[in-house]
């Protein structure tokens, strides 16, 4: 094998392998306790009242929306972090949306988009889990995110202006 | 797809050229949507991973069965160049009297447990080694599942009944990456029409090869869903559907994808 194929290929496995190490990272991917689901109101499709009457923290949802293994916003939409490399370009942009939108209105979408929008591919984060098909054994009656981090994504969402 | 679109496609078949999958999205293989410096790397005899499994396999070619008696060189050649390379470029295939679709891997299995009892489990290394060697001899072969007659008609839209059911916490169907946002990305990682002429394949993202079962299983996981089984008859399914939406895609395994 001639060098420089050597060097593509320590470089291309050495990529493949760190995202692999960090999918693996304990840290970030145990599962926390399954929780009882907590009712919502929609009111014009809006979702006024924080989720379980939990109060969001606004740091540590910007680190929720950014992890590979718990909410992947940026899987999916652009966000404004430079320390963000790789985004996805399936959603529309959320850089600017507190500043957009009603609280209420973003509370929806992120809790479950598809209940007035069946056509949507937005992952219902907070979807009543009854409604999931095929769940992974390990998130069987499991919401992707929980009530909690919910609210902290939202209280990061109304930050960005 | 419905009937009249996969006659549409057996009429393309036909005649022999290139056709589109539908008459807005130009057929693509996931060689298309790959980076530069991964298409070199499959071009490259040297430098593509894949090729430790196809002599990997090609070893298991010439090995005796448990039993100690025969080989599948015995009947296939030493180079396996007494398989018929059109034939192989047509799996997976309808089975008319089991009624039911056979994968390669399911043949190359299902050859070793008739002649030596020495089946192998589906996506078992060994086994996936010899499906890359095998499928490695048709190279440059267009893939040309067979879609005519009612019965395969039948499983082909049972087979995309399952790419369109959504699945897992991200909800999502196949068809909404792989047809509908092929081309966009996520997280950064293009996402291509999950065409099959590239399988088995050589993963960058997992450092190992996947034959097309184990790929779905793996995009199953991606959604956070319950995959199908491996030997389940919903995943052969969603195979023969996928292969038969590759037809007239020239083979590349192994080729090497994210
Ligand atoms: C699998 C892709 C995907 C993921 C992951 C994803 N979204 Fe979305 N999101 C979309 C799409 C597509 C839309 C556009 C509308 C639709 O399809 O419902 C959207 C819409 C939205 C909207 C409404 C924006 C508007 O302009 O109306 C918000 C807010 C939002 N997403 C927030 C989030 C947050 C927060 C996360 C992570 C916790 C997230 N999204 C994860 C795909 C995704
Ligand atoms: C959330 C998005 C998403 C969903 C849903 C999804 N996939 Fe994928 N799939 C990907 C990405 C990203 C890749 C890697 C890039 C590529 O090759 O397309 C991939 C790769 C593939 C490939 C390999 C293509 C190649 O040439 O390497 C196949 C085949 C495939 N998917 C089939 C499926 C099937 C079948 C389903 C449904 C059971 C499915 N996918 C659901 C995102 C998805």
């Amino acid at each position: 094998m001639n060098p420089a194929a050597k060097a593509i290929i320590a470089v291309l496995l050495g990529a493949a392998l760190c995202r692999v190490g960090a999918a693996a990272d304990p840290a970030s991917s145990a599962l926390p306790m399954v929780e009882s689901y907590c009712q919502w109101q929609q009111t014009d499709l809006m979702i006024n009242e924080p989720l379980c009457g939990l109060k969001g923290d606004a740091q540590r949802g910007r680190a929720i929306a950014t992890d590979g293994n718990r909410g992947n916003c940026v899987a999916c939409h652009n966000m404004p972090f430079a320390d963000v490399e790789a985004y996805g370009t399936i959603g529309p942009s959320l850089a600017g949306i507190g500043g957009r939108y009603p609280e209420g209105y973003i509370r929806m979408r992120v809790v479950d988009t598809k209940s007035f929008n069946p056509a949507s591919i937005m992952p219902g984060y907070y979807r009543d889990p009854a409604k999931i098909h095929r769940p992974a054994t390990a998130y069987v009656g499991r919401t992707f995110l929980t009530a909690q981090q919910v609210e902290d994504v939202i209280a990061f969402l109304m930050t960005m202006k | 797809m419905n009937g009249i679109a996969i006659r549409a496609l057996v009429v393309c078949t036909l005649l022999g050229g290139s056709f589109a999958q539908s008459a807005s999205a130009e057929q693509l293989s996931g060689y298309a949507f790959v980076k530069d410096e991964t298409r070199a790397m499959q071009d490259d005899d040297f430098a593509n991973p894949g090729l430790i499994a196809v002599e990997t396999g090609a070893a298991l070619f010439t090995t005796p069965f448990r039993d100690g008696g025969g080989t599948c060189a015995e009947c296939h050649g030493s180079e396996g160049e007494k398989l018929d390379v059109q034939r192989i470029a047509a799996y997976p295939v309808y089975d008319a009297e089991t009624k039911s679709i056979v994968t390669l891997q399911d043949r190359i299995s299902g050859c070793r447990s008739k002649i030596a009892n020495d089946a192998l489990p589906a996506n078992h290394r060994d086994l996936m080694a010899l499906e890359t060697f095998v499928r490695n001899r048709a190279h440059g072969v267009p893939v040309s599942v067979d879609t005519e007659g009612a019965e395969r008609q039948a499983l082909l839209e049972r087979g995309e009944v399952l790419y369109e059911t959504r699945y897992g916490l991200i909800d999502m169907s196949c068809h909404v990456c792989h047809t509908v946002y092929a081309g966009q990305y996520v997280r950064g990682q293009k996402i291509s029409q999950g065409q099959t002429n590239g399988f088995p394949a050589y993963r960058l993202g997992t450092g190992e090869m996947a034959n097309l079962n184990l790929r779905i299983i793996q995009c199953m996981n991606l959604m956070r869903a319950e995959p199908f089984r491996a030997d389940s008859e919903e995943i052969k399914l969603l195979e023969y559907f996928l292969s038969a939406r590759s037809n007239g895609l020239p083979i590349e395994t192994p080729a090497v994808r994210y």
